[in-house]
């Protein structure tokens, strides 16, 4: 089974996530900002991580610059899904190593079709 | 909506656009056709269908077949097409036609333009092998509704999450408030007209690869079967045709085969008694190439 690592600061859209996830076979870990989520991943580096932008502490961005900077960190497919959705935004994450992106409002369909496009189902 | 008006709406859409409608799809006509009985104030089913049985209303009749044919489309829907037009049709059309280096494509069921945009960026990818080809994409469809959104460009962000890998969203979309439009480049490789496949397509001339997908699921075996005959004379001899995944050509047509392991992909059975030279040849002397140009 893949582990996805799913960080937002929102509890409903984690459960949203998880509930979507779960029926594509992940199993799920959470993480409420950055910085918990750069924790989780220096106990156990997932296969995915599905991932806010703006979150209190450490934001997405920031998360995933100092993730691929760690050792091993190059390796978790990283979707970002956030509200933030304008071209500089998506083109700044792509550059800091994101493989894929999806913009809020997302349905289960959305989801499936992203991660299925970086391969992971 | 009483049991004759559903058996006159299914002879409507039969002869009209070759819509088979079983029993089973009273569902589907009461979501397709609610919105038009609301907006065109007839308010119930019953009203739009016994205003179809007294006719002359052409503006309803379009509006309601085109409802009723619509699909809903993504972008490289299926995925497995688009590898196949990547990796099998594109190499071995570069090849074959390296002479004269033109391309002709046509999508058949082009809806709401996802399709035939899928292939222009398909195109574009592929840029670097085809320097001095001429391509252009032709999409058709029944409605011109979804070819007057085709044409547009413009999806929603939603549309443009389904299947669009967000690299090609970036390379080939601008944002437009809260919609996304193809860029001009792509849009301008694109031709459109309205077409419906029961009519004489023959005037539209040769294609090289047509992708017919999901559309002939609609029709009965007979006019299934006419269709591809008349496909196969749209197509040379080492042309393509792209079905759906869930179609076949078998027990309906003797003028196409499979492509060994490529799903959806078939060519044309060699004619027994080809009488002269190779296919390419045969399209020139036929003026194919004169076709091409508009």
């Amino acid at each position: 089974m893949k582990q996805c690592l799913v960080v937002d600061d929102s509890s409903v859209i984690r459960k949203v996530a998880r509930r979507i996830l779960e029926d594509l076979q992940f199993e799920i870990t959470e993480a409420e900002d950055g910085q918990q989520a750069l924790d989780e991943c220096r106990k156990t580096m997932p296969d995915a991580i599905l991932l806010d932008w703006n979150m209190p502490v450490m934001d997405g961005l920031e998360f995933l610059t100092s993730l691929r900077a760690e050792e091993g960190g190059e390796s978790p497919i990283v979707v970002f899904c956030t509200t933030e959705n304008d071209v500089a935004h998506i083109a700044r994450a792509i550059r800091a190593g994101a493989n894929e992106y999806i913009m809020k409002p997302f349905d289960r369909e959305i989801v499936e079709a992203k991660f299925q496009e970086v391969g992971l189902i | 909506m009483t049991p004759g008006e559903f058996e006159f709406l299914k002879n409507f859409l039969k002869t009209r656009s070759g819509l088979v409608l079983s029993n089973d799809k009273q569902y589907l006509v009461e979501s397709r056709l609610l919105p038009i009985a609301r907006s065109s104030k007839l308010e119930t089913l019953s009203a739009v269908i016994q205003t179809l049985q007294r006719s002359g209303n052409r503006a309803l009749e379009t509006d309601v077949i085109e409802a009723m044919t619509t699909n809903e489309s993504f972008f490289f829907r299926d995925k497995t097409p688009f590898d196949n037009f990547r990796d099998t049709m594109l190499p071995a059309l570069l090849q074959s036609r390296s002479n004269f280096k033109q391309l002709k494509i046509w999508c058949a069921a082009a809806s709401s333009g996802q399709e035939p945009y899928s292939l222009a960026m398909c195109l574009k990818e592929e840029a670097a092998k085809m320097g001095g080809w001429r391509t252009r994409i032709l999409g058709t469809d029944l409605s011109l509704e979804v070819l007057e959104k085709a044409k547009a460009g413009l999806y929603s962000q939603f549309e443009v999450q389904r299947g669009l890998p967000i690299q090609l969203l970036l390379k080939y979309f601008e944002q437009k408030g809260d919609m996304w439009q193809i860029g001009a480049p792509m849009r301008s490789m694109i031709e459109w007209k309205k077409l419906n496949l029961l009519e004489n397509f023959a005037h539209l001339g040769e294609f090289d690869i047509v992708f017919c997908r999901n559309v002939l699921i609609y029709f009965d075996q007979a006019t299934k079967s006419e269709i591809l005959a008349r496909l196969a004379k749209s197509l040379p001899e080492d042309g393509y045709l792209v079905l759906g995944a869930a179609e076949t050509v078998v027990g309906l047509t003797d003028a196409f085969k499979p492509v060994p392991g490529k799903r959806g992909l078939f060519q044309k059975k060699p004619a027994v008694h080809a009488a002269t030279g190779p296919g390419a040849s045969t399209r020139f002397a036929a003026g194919g190439v004169a076709g091409l140009r508009r």
